[in-house]
């Protein structure tokens, strides 16, 4: 399964969406939304390093890195040095 | 004096000052004054009278700084709903007070196109983003933030309000399960700001950093405080992402940091926290439960330049005590003595007040910062505000044990009822239950509070499936966050086959943990 649709399946199976049926897009802001808050931070996390076999550091727990499917994504391949498709 | 004086006042002293950062924006004592006078206009236009109640539903944003203001300028009464609360709070809550208009997002677009006529008392919505397509919301006004503040005038309107006037309802958990509407006056507010800016000795050189939502008061009244004392608030809307909020920290050159436990844990299990100087960080504060006292010392280790308030309060009357820096070496398990402009004492099972050191009884607070009541509900109201020195006036039982040392000093021994605190915050266990018993396949539930290193105390849920029905844990938690705010949901699921009942077959909870 491609790495957003396993982070989408994650995030849409975990965080109810405010109880309002909008589709979750990869760009949406979990912040922005109120998907998450700091404990919901801590089971992403997680997740992706259980799925994808990264380490997350401290100061990588960043808005830049986690904050949409489409930013973490982005960090996990950066993580895994695979080339954007 | 009114609340929105603390606006417009230091918009008077100091109108170029950077009195807001958030997210990027930074606006200036006139500008905010200026957009709070728009708000207001608007807010008149749309028919708010003096004494109306206006519901905020948005998170830590400018926007909420000024609809706060805005609506206080209206000579109406703001609401501010955290906006995790779902669509059966909300519309308890716009019911209950009978909300006028409410100021929101998208998220609540689509939450009140799905409530229109269950609200019928509110007559319009202001929204802060762009309508989502085809919108209609039953027979409501529907307005975009936008053009209603391009198009208002500027001007300040009449003053309406006097002190004794309702400034904002905060609606607090309570043991019945349904939230109670404290009132707040005017008096009430102004009361508290100036005792809590006077022991934490603020100034116009502060600059207080709110992670803190402002639905609860404790975040709601840095908002209020710094600009009472022309100070600047940074505000953030969560802690979600501590190493963002310490660049923050430093970047904006944070003087003030309010906290509650959860925060405070999450920082000192930071690995690279204590390499960093946190140079102008002056004061923190801790409220909403305890501080454990490891966590005291391994908090002034951290931050040895700035002075640690340990306090207590509830939202009946904003704020009770505090500990004075000073005393942290002494006594780090208490949380102090009674604010400035105040008077707390203990009393017993009967009421009479306890003059011996040392021994349990319930809080009981006097002062001008005591709620009115409860927003339209004499019953409760009656179980905590009592008659006080004067058969006139009221003063407030706590519902908290406390006992005082020789010196005076306080210190938490238990709740009253069963209240949970997580994340500092009130969980009513029976408001969690009426949610679980909602879920088909739940047969019994009970709720009660464990102890937590993070959060406090955590939610845990005790649920006794119906014959047949097969539940995980995963379900329990996923119908709760549908239903609940946030920091409600519980934590823990265990599944048992029957719980004991008492006598009077209600579910015997002493023997859960």
């Amino acid at each position: 399964m491609e790495i957003e649709q396993e982070i989408k399946r994650f995030v849409t199976d975990n965080f109810m969406l405010g109880g309002n049926p909008r589709k979750l897009t990869d760009q949406d802001s979990f912040l922005e939304n109120g998907f998450i808050d700091s404990t919901g931070v801590l089971e992403l996390v997680g997740f992706i390093e259980e799925t994808f076999e990264v380490s997350v550091a401290d100061d990588e727990l960043v808005p830049d890195n986690l904050d949409s499917i489409s930013k973490i994504a982005a960090y996990v391949r950066r993580k895994k040095a695979i080339p954007k498709k | 004096m009114l609340v929105d004086d603390f606006l417009t006042d230091s918009a008077r002293r100091m109108p170029g000052k950077v009195a807001l950062a958030c997210d990027g924006t930074r606006l200036t004592y006139r500008e905010i004054d200026e957009l709070a006078n728009k708000m207001a206009n608007a807010l008149i236009d749309a028919g708010v009278q003096r004494g109306d109640r206006v519901a905020v539903y948005l998170d830590n944003c400018v926007e909420t700084v000024i609809s706060i203001f805005g609506i206080l300028k209206a000579g109406a009464v703001f609401l501010v709903i955290n906006r995790t609360a779902k669509a059966e709070k909300l519309k308890f809550i716009l019911n209950n007070c009978r909300a006028k208009g409410l100021i929101g997002d998208k998220n609540a677009a689509g939450i009140l196109c799905a409530l229109s006529a269950e609200v019928p008392f509110l007559n319009f919505v202001v929204l802060k983003d762009d309508w989502p397509a085809e919108t209609t919301i039953d027979s409501k006004k529907c307005f975009s933030l936008t053009e209603l503040l391009d198009s208002a005038s500027s001007e300040r309107p009449p003053r309406k309000c006097i002190s004794i006037d309702i400034a904002s309802i905060i609606y607090t958990s309570g043991s019945t399960g349904y939230p109670k509407g404290v009132t707040l006056t005017h008096l009430n507010m102004v009361t508290a700001a100036t005792s809590i800016t006077q022991y934490l000795e603020n100034l116009p050189s502060d600059i207080i950093l709110n992670v803190l939502p402002l639905s609860f008061d404790y975040g709601l009244y840095q908002v209020l405080m710094g600009f009472k004392v022309g100070g600047r608030v940074v505000l953030e809307k969560s802690f979600t992402y501590p190493y963002k909020v310490i660049s923050l920290m430093l970047q904006e050159r944070v003087t003030g940091f309010p906290g509650v436990p959860t925060i405070f844990s999450i920082l000192l299990g930071l690995d690279d926290i204590k390499k960093i100087c946190f140079k102008d960080l002056r004061y923190i504060t801790n409220t909403g439960a305890a501080l454990p006292v490891e966590h005291i010392r391994r908090i002034r280790e951290l931050f040895p330049k700035a002075r640690l308030y340990s306090m207590y309060g509830l939202t009946e009357c904003k704020r009770v005590s505090y500990l004075p820096p000073e005393e942290l070496d002494r006594r780090p398990a208490s949380v102090g003595k009674g604010m400035p402009n105040e008077e707390v004492f203990l009393v017993d099972e009967n009421g009479n007040r306890i003059a011996t050191p040392n021994t349990v009884g319930e809080l009981v607070v006097r002062g001008a910062n005591v709620m009115a009541g409860y927003w339209e509900n004499p019953e409760e109201t009656a179980k905590c505000l009592k008659e006080g020195l004067y058969p006139w006036e009221k003063v407030l039982y706590t519902g908290d044990l406390f006992r005082m040392d020789e010196d005076g000093f306080l210190y938490f021994v238990g709740r009253k009822d069963d209240i949970i605190k997580s994340r500092g915050e009130k969980v009513s266990p029976r408001e969690v239950e009426n949610v679980l018993h909602a879920l088909p396949g739940v047969l019994h539930a009970a709720v009660i509070g464990v102890p937590d290193e993070i959060l406090g105390q955590a939610v845990k849920a005790f649920v006794v499936p119906k014959n047949g029905a097969s539940l995980t844990e995963k379900d329990v938690i996923a119908h709760c966050r549908a239903h609940l705010e946030d920091f409600m949901v519980p934590k823990y699921v265990e599944f048992r086959e029957h719980l004991d009942l008492t006598g009077s077959g209600k579910i015997l909870k002493s023997n859960l943990k």
